[in-house]
């Protein structure tokens, strides 16, 4: 039984690296906008949901592949954040964190409710015809819409990174994140920063939902899932931090895809949940996280 | 009668009244409600003690009351013992629980959003044990067997969960009442209100936020021992999911953080909001939308919570606005 386990070790590890791509992008938004906003953003896991069901619409009533989705998802899901943040968020808290708490929850709730409304509580997949391909390495098996969503991601993430640490709007939102008093006064918009970040962090869902959706399915809470895992990630990886998210997320896909192999589908959950304990009691600062 | 103020006076109209609703009320329906509307504020002050008070905001409440409501079902169904007997040993369940968390936590010092997410961790691990494990019935769950009587916690008439739910909200106004007044409440506003400052002052914060989640965790055992005897169905979902934790904060934040009536009046305007919005629209879903989009309006034209409404009214007509 577990020399069997040991066979497959590394295709479980494979495969948790894989997936675990997918969710460090769902927590690179995650925390980009904990690391600028301070806020904790439980709309998260809904939104992904909207655009898991955006790109399922996009193939299934346009034929558009998840993976040209992408240049159409990906700016609309930054405007959809940035005005979600204008004109919702940012004006209805009134700069107070626990209203934003509650805004973000009330919207988690109106739309799940609402996808529950018009898409009904059925589960949706998409038939693409690479669905079942997969690359032979010799001593595993990978799929193949995996591997894309494995090399995107790493590109996603190296993208982002040049953005905020290369260009002027990285350097303003770094500046927001560290002092936002002194920001402003140097003649930053506080509150467009605010929104741009919001914004991106969202348009990060959005690539993840095109990565996600050939290899997954939708329903309207579809999200839950994502988001105590990616709360862990961004925990782990330190919050605000990138290659955090990244390595962060590599590791809880290897986490789940183990602990699963050796403990089983039930217990196997709880590794990611003490690694978020463990990290939380003694790293709380994450793994490349910096002092506040 | 010159010596009490409006306040206490209003206090004690009110009690009385929602004393006598089972005889004003013959719908067994709304009766179902109220009780629901009573239960979810005695939930939301448990919460509201270390949320509120003492400001430190836990994403996992519902840990306590998903152990108190395990300990009394199991005591029940597998040891026979009544849960009169089992609400205390929830109780005291619910307070170990607490004291471990609690212990974990503020000894490491986490702070704001790091205590609100270990405590949802927490919640978490308890509800992957709680799936995993034999005597809890895994996924599949604890079934009470329905045998109304008094010392089985039981009731056909829905007029005695009511009094229980009652008597439960009352205690638990007369705990955050008692807070408001006692120096040990003046200490958690303290902590609340700066942390450092408070220690700088000579306030063992360590101590009183450990007294503080002891008080929250005790009420939530009990939360969970009534939940068990009304609805005679516990599973792993119920006991440690979200839902629960996201209830407590919900009532109490819309309602009003660190007041006293503030889990109250949340709890049946949201309770109050769901049920109309069911009752109107029974397509799936569309009633949720509305009760989303209205909790959103409150937060966003009342930033401080409903009893913000009568705060203002009260300065306004220069009353002693205690604001």
């Amino acid at each position: 039984m577990f020399s069997a386990n040991l066979e497959i070790l590394p295709a479980a590890v494979l495969n948790g690296v894989m997936f675990g791509a997918i969710y460090a992008l769902v927590a690179l938004g995650l925390t980009l906008i904990y690391g600028v906003l301070h806020i904790i953003n439980f709309a998260h896991g809904a939104i992904l949901m909207l655009v898991l069901y955006a790109v399922y619409f996009l193939f299934t009533l346009l034929g558009i592949d998840p993976y040209l989705a992408l240049v159409i998802v990906v700016p609309i899901s930054f405007v959809l954040g940035y005005g979600l943040y204008k004109y919702c968020i940012g004006k209805l808290a009134h700069g107070k964190d626990t209203n934003i708490l509650l805004i973000t929850l009330g919207l988690a709730i109106i739309f799940e409710n609402a996808a529950l409304f018009f898409f009904s509580a059925d589960q949706q997949v998409i038939d693409v015809p690479y669905a079942y391909d997969s690359l032979d390495l010799g001593f595993v098996f990978l799929a193949v819409p995996k591997v894309i969503s494995f090399f995107a991601s790493l590109v996603i993430c190296l993208l982002l990174w040049i953005m905020i640490a290369k260009t002027d709007m990285g350097k303003a939102i770094r500046a927001v994140a560290k002092e936002r008093q002194g920001a402003r006064l140097v003649g930053i918009d506080v509150d467009h920063i605010y929104a741009v970040t919001y914004g991106i962090g969202i348009a990060c869902l959005g690539a993840a939902g095109c990565l996600l959706m050939p290899s997954f399915y939708v329903d309207p809470y579809t999200g839950n899932i994502f988001v105590i895992v990616a709360f862990t990630i961004v925990v782990l990886g330190g919050m605000g931090s990138i290659v955090g998210a990244l390595i962060g997320g590599f590791i809880i896909g290897i986490t789940e895809s183990v602990g699963g192999l050796m403990f089983g589908e039930s217990l196997g959950q709880i590794g990611i949940s003490l690694i978020f304990i463990l990290i939380l009691l003694f790293r709380p600062t994450g793994l490349f996280g910096w002092k506040q | 009668m010159s010596k009490f103020s409006t306040t206490s006076r209003a206090t004690l109209a009110g009690t009385l009244f929602t004393a006598s609703l089972p005889f004003l009320i013959a719908d067994r329906f709304v009766i179902d409600v109220l009780t629901l509307i009573l239960f979810s504020a005695f939930l939301g002050q448990s919460w509201n003690i270390l949320g509120g008070y003492a400001g430190q905001f836990s994403f996992g409440g519902v840990v306590f009351f998903g152990t108190g409501a395990y300990v009394s079902a199991i005591l029940l169904n597998t040891f026979g013992i009544d849960p009169w007997i089992g609400i205390f040993a929830a109780i005291a369940a619910g307070v170990v629980t607490a004291a471990f968390i609690g212990f974990v936590s503020f000894r490491y010092g986490l702070r704001g959003s790091y205590f609100a997410l270990i405590t949802l961790a927490f919640a978490e691990v308890f509800r992957v044990i709680a799936n995993s494990v034999e005597f809890t019935g895994g996924g599949v769950g604890i079934f009470i067997a329905h045998e109304p009587s008094l010392a089985r916690l039981q009731f056909d008439d829905p007029a005695g969960f009511y009094y229980i739910a009652f008597v439960m909200a009352l205690i638990s106004i007369l705990i955050a009442m008692w807070l408001e007044r006692s120096r040990f409440g003046a200490r958690l506003i303290a902590i609340r209100e700066n942390e450092d400052a408070a220690e700088a002052l000579g306030v063992n914060a360590f101590k009183c936020k450990m007294y503080a989640i002891m008080i929250t965790g005790g009420m939530g055992g009990a939360a969970g021992t009534f939940y068990v005897q009304k609805y005679l169905y516990l599973d792993p979902p119920i006991a440690y999911g979200v839902a629960f934790s996201v209830e407590m904060l919900l009532v109490t934040i819309v309602g009003g953080l660190g007041t006293v009536f503030g889990p109250l009046i949340g709890s049946f305007v949201l309770h109050g909001v769901n049920e109309v919005a069911r009752h109107f629209i029974s397509e799936p879903g569309l009633s949720m939308i509305v009760y989303g989009v209205i909790l959103v309006a409150i937060i966003g034209f009342l930033p401080n919570g409903l009893i913000g409404l009568f705060k203002k009214r009260r300065k306004k007509q220069g009353g002693d606005g205690d604001a």
